[in-house]
């Protein structure tokens, strides 16, 4: 399982990986943002915890269909099916991966483009707690897309149809805790949700994304 | 004699074959007694005026858009357990129907909102699970229509549905705690103190029957045309094999 982590972080970031893509894309998102509603700041603070939410949500996307195709393309997926470890594991390990070349980066590089939309200072920790907690779900979410399509050519375009509509509980809770953070109210009910709403996902999703790929595979 | 004899295709389509004339013409006439009996014998309500019609159409097409979506949870489980092509198809036949239901009862609310809440549209917890219910719809339909396989498309679009069906399910309560809702609670449980009027309530009731018997007779439609579809396929690769 280690080796097999290790392997897709290696390949993530090293040439080619699109390591950095997602975090360029978040950038992007954040700076075309003031473009498109106006630099006017009050507005731009009461809007800042959700647009972030959506850039990161959206970042992560992009970087979903890399979790499998390469590896189908190759034929690296057929040995993992046939590797001893169970192919749940190797789903969870490649959901972990994902996150932690997509997910982590966002988490830490969302305060400092909170700083550009002008984030309320109460909300900055918060925004990274509910990124934290809910980028894994994420993650897994898309996993779990990305084994369902892997076998469409060009595939990209159907898994944003079936994840995005997966994606609306987790962004719902999450966005609500940034909020709250920013706007600085209670937000333990958010808080307690989003984390139910990611471990439910990250202890279940796998076997589901195993499956997918187990279909895919036959 | 079981429920599962239905699963041979040869009997699914002799027996719905038989049945379907008869679903067709009670679904009309269902309709037919249902709409017009809402539509012109009815009082108008003494608030909402004549637009409390909307209800004949809006409240039986958005029973049947969740209830599509059921009965496709259901075909899954059966396909994925006991590996019934009859099911797999039947679900594959619902869906486009269960997601025009869900349209329409978009659509209709839009024109019943108008003019009671003064919006076509709002982000109403019930309004919007039903948008995201409809997202859920338009993902499943296009997961079958991007894989040629039918077992692997089958296999992978019962996989999404029951996954689906937790994240709908999910995203109704966050919705509902997300925002305050607009729209009026459930006034035809069986359990409540205050319920539509009786006036209403027997004209809807049999537009609802006709809503399920369309559903139904939709299905058997769309799942027979799906079997012959299957049956053409294979006469096709017979021939091309015994041409080779």
């Amino acid at each position: 399982m280690i080796a097999l982590l290790a392997r897709d972080l290696r390949l993530a970031i090293r040439a080619g990986g699109g390591f950095g893509l997602a975090l360029a894309f978040f950038l992007i998102v954040v700076t075309l943002t003031p473009f498109a509603v106006g630099p006017n700041t009050a507005t731009l603070s009461l809007i800042a915890p959700g647009i972030l939410w959506l850039g990161a949500l959206l970042a992560c996307l992009l970087s979903l269909d890399r979790i499998f195709a390469l590896d189908w393309e190759d034929g690296a997926l057929d040995l993992i099916a046939t590797s001893p470890l169970p192919l749940e594991g190797a789903a969870a390990i490649k959901a972990a991966a994902h996150w932690l070349t997509t997910g982590l980066p966002l988490t830490l590089a969302a305060p400092v483009l909170g700083v550009l939309l002008n984030l309320p200072p109460p909300g900055f920790l918060w925004l990274a707690l509910s990124l934290a907690l809910g980028t894994p779900a994420l993650s897994v979410i898309g996993t779990f897309g990305a084994a369902l399509t892997v076998g469409v050519k060009r595939g990209g375009l159907l898994m944003s149809l079936i994840v995005l509509p997966l994606y609306v509980p987790t962004l719902i809770f999450g966005a609500e805790v940034a909020r709250r953070g920013a706007e600085a109210q209670a937000i333990a009910t958010p808080l307690a949700a989003l984390a139910a709403i990611s471990l439910a996902c990250v202890a279940l999703l796998p076997f589901a994304a195993a499956a997918a790929l187990r279909v895919n595979l036959r | 004699m079981s429920l599962w004899e239905y699963a041979n295709p040869t009997r699914f389509m002799r027996v719905t074959g038989a049945a379907l004339p008869w679903l067709w013409a009670l679904t009309a006439l269902c309709l037919a007694v249902g709409l017009t009996w809402g539509f012109f014998f009815t009082p108008d309500d003494f608030r909402q005026g004549s637009t409390v019609k909307i209800i004949y159409l809006h409240v039986p097409s958005a029973l049947m858009g969740i209830n599509a979506w059921l009965m496709m949870l259901v075909t899954s489980l059966i396909w994925l357990i006991r590996r019934h092509h009859v099911s797999a198809l039947a679900a594959k036949a619902a869906a486009p129907v269960g997601a025009t239901f869900t349209l329409i009862a978009l659509a209709t609310g839009a024109l019943w909102g108008q003019p009671m809440w003064g919006t076509w549209w709002e982000w109403d917890p019930r309004l919007t699970s039903f948008l995201v219910l409809f997202l859920f719809y338009l993902g499943y339909m296009a997961l079958w229509a991007a894989i040629e396989d039918p077992d692997t498309a089958a296999d992978l679009t019962s996989v999404l549905c029951l996954v689906g069906s937790v994240f709908a399910i999910l995203s109704r309560y966050a919705l509902v705690f997300w925002n305050q809702g607009l729209h009026q609670g459930a006034s035809l449980s069986l359990d409540a103190e205050e319920n539509v009027h009786d006036v209403f309530w027997y004209p809807l009731l049999v537009c609802i029957a006709g809503f399920v018997l369309l559903f139904v007779a939709l299905v058997f439609l769309r799942t027979r045309t799906e079997i012959r579809a299957r049956r053409i396929k294979a006469l096709e690769t017979r021939a091309r094999m015994s041409a080779a």
